[in-house]
């Protein structure tokens, strides 16, 4: 008798289910365009593979494909996107080897993290430890060991999944975010940066370089909470509080589709009010997400459970 | 168009042709015949495919091929000494950390990450380091004392 008692992959096709039910709903205008289109499982479509040795050549292949290609860092998100053929480029431009890009540099009056430093590089940095903890706590909350081993900085805010940790993070740290492209390079404020659903103020042909936290005392007295998906670890609600100097900074992502600073929230704690009386306000008036994971209206009282916790530890 | 690629899996260097959509995972289990190394869920999700890269815990199907270019791979085939089992795989096989085993070499090659990052882990660590691996069999009970079995064999033999 053939012995059918396979547990964990008929687990996983469970979860494969539920990832796939997940991507439907984030990829729906994709799959709209894409008629009959049905999730399998499989490997990526043909694909030609360059790994630039510098930032320099790396441009040099972007303006050379233009819309034909796709930057790869860690391949944490791209990989899957691309077994699932959600993104089918036609070149991929490897630039995880690009030592530059890793780099994580302690200047007199920021942090500089290059766009490739991994999750995990990030998680046990002593200077980020110190001058920005949220950072470094946040960077110990992604996805599991294997993903932060592989998964980078630049990739996550590059990609901008609603449901991502670093976003809250860098809004709440007033962070500048450093892009590099054929002409030079330019300088995005972060609450510039993020434009919606996927969309960061990244255009074609550019590369994220790097991401610079600067030192203050509100990243000084920092910390980051999540209230995870239970299998993927993903925020369902994810809050970044700073809180020194006469300022604060508020900043949620998972809670609705673009991450954003509450700055109500943050009036009412730099006003005197109590970590309880400034959370009551958390998200009013947004357009908060709703799926099968958490409704809108949960979503939306947890994230307020969520701030208060984090302002009560910094405050 | 097939790329040309070089690593060095268990510490034995390769060269071979892939396409560059290959799969790691693909890549050791066809190409080079390592059946070792399971496909769980194929969606980065359960930990089954882990290998060592470099001695950093990947889920093996969430790379390709071409990335591990120059690296150095360690799967489950590359953790015993001849017939000498390692600690872990002693430590597994002692304290009953598996039923099935689909799960088990992705679990070895996680604690193997974990242990080499910290020789004495709590209880608490070895579960949060296990997070990305699933088992549907062993209720992970025995497999937490087959970690700590392992790791108190490997310090003892590092005195
Ligand atoms: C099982 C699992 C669980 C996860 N859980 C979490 C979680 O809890 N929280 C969380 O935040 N994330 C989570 N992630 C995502 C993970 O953090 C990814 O590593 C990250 O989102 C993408 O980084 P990457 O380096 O892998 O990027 P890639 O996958 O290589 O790239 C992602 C996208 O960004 C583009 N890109 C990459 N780098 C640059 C650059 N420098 N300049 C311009 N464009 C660029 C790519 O073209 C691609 O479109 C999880 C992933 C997995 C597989
Ligand atoms: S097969 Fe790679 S994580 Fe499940
Ligand atoms: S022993 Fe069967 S899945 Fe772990």
């Amino acid at each position: 008798m053939i012995c059918d008692f396979r547990p964990i992959q008929n687990s996983a096709f469970k979860i494969q289910n539920l990832f796939f039910e997940k991507a439907e709903l984030q990829f729906s205008n994709i799959l709209n365009q894409k008629k009959n289109f049905k999730f399998k499982n499989m490997v990526p479509s043909k694909v030609n593979y360059h790994r630039p040795s510098n930032i320099g050549e790396a441009l040099e292949l972007m303006s050379k494909f233009g819309d034909e290609c796709k930057i790869l860092a860690g391949g944490h998100s791209l990989i899957p996107v691309m077994k699932l053929r959600l993104a089918d480029p036609e070149n991929l431009i490897d630039i995880a080897g690009i030592a530059d890009m890793k780099k994580i540099s302690d200047n007199e009056k920021s942090i500089t993290i290059g766009a490739c430093a991994t999750h995990a590089d990030i998680a046990r940095n002593e200077a980020i430890q110190k001058h920005a903890p949220m950072v470094a706590k946040a960077a110990g909350m992604i996805g599991d060991v294997q993903v932060r081993n592989f998964g980078t900085i630049g990739g996550s805010i590059a990609h901008a999944d609603p449901a991502a940790d670093w976003p809250a993070v860098l809004l709440a740290a007033d962070a500048n975010i450093t892009i590099k492209n054929a002409g030079g390079s330019r300088t995005v404020d972060i609450d510039q940066f993020f434009k919606g659903l996927f969309m960061t103020a990244v255009e074609e042909g550019e590369i994220l370089a790097s991401i610079s936290i600067p030192k203050t005392e509100f990243n000084a007295n920092s910390t980051y909470v999540k209230m995870p998906q239970p299998a993927s670890r993903f925020a369902l609600v994810g809050c970044a509080v700073a809180v020194g100097g006469g300022m604060a900074r508020v900043a949620f992502n998972g809670v609705c589709s673009t991450p954003f600073r509450d700055t109500n929230v943050e009036k009412a704690v730099v006003g005197g009010s109590s970590a309880a009386d400034a959370a009551t306000s958390v998200a009013d008036g947004m357009d908060v997400m709703s799926d099968h994971f958490a409704s809108a209206k949960y979503r939306k009282s947890m994230a307020a459970v969520y701030a208060k916790r984090a302002l009560g530890e910094v405050m | 168009m097939k790329v040309k690629i070089s690593l060095s899996v268990n510490g034995k260097s390769y060269e071979r042709m892939v396409e560059p959509r290959t799969l790691l995972v693909h890549f050791l289990r066809e190409e080079l015949a390592m059946t070792g190394t399971h496909v769980g869920c194929d969606t980065s999700s359960c930990g089954a495919c882990t290998v060592l890269l470099d001695d950093k815990a990947l889920k093996s199907c969430t790379m390709l091929a071409c990335q591990a270019e120059g690296h150095q791979v360690t799967t489950i085939e590359g953790m015993a000494n001849g017939d000498n089992l390692h600690p872990l795989q002693q430590a597994f096989h002692e304290e009953h950390g598996l039923q099935c085993g689909f799960c088990t070499p992705g679990m070895i090659m996680n604690a193997a990450d974990l242990l080499s990052n910290n020789a004495n882990p709590t209880e608490h660590e070895i579960r949060e380091a296990l997070e990305g691996n699933f088992c549907r069999c062993t209720g992970y009970h025995n497999i937490i004392k087959s970690i700590q079995n392992a790791a108190a064999k490997m310090s003892a033999a590092t005195v």
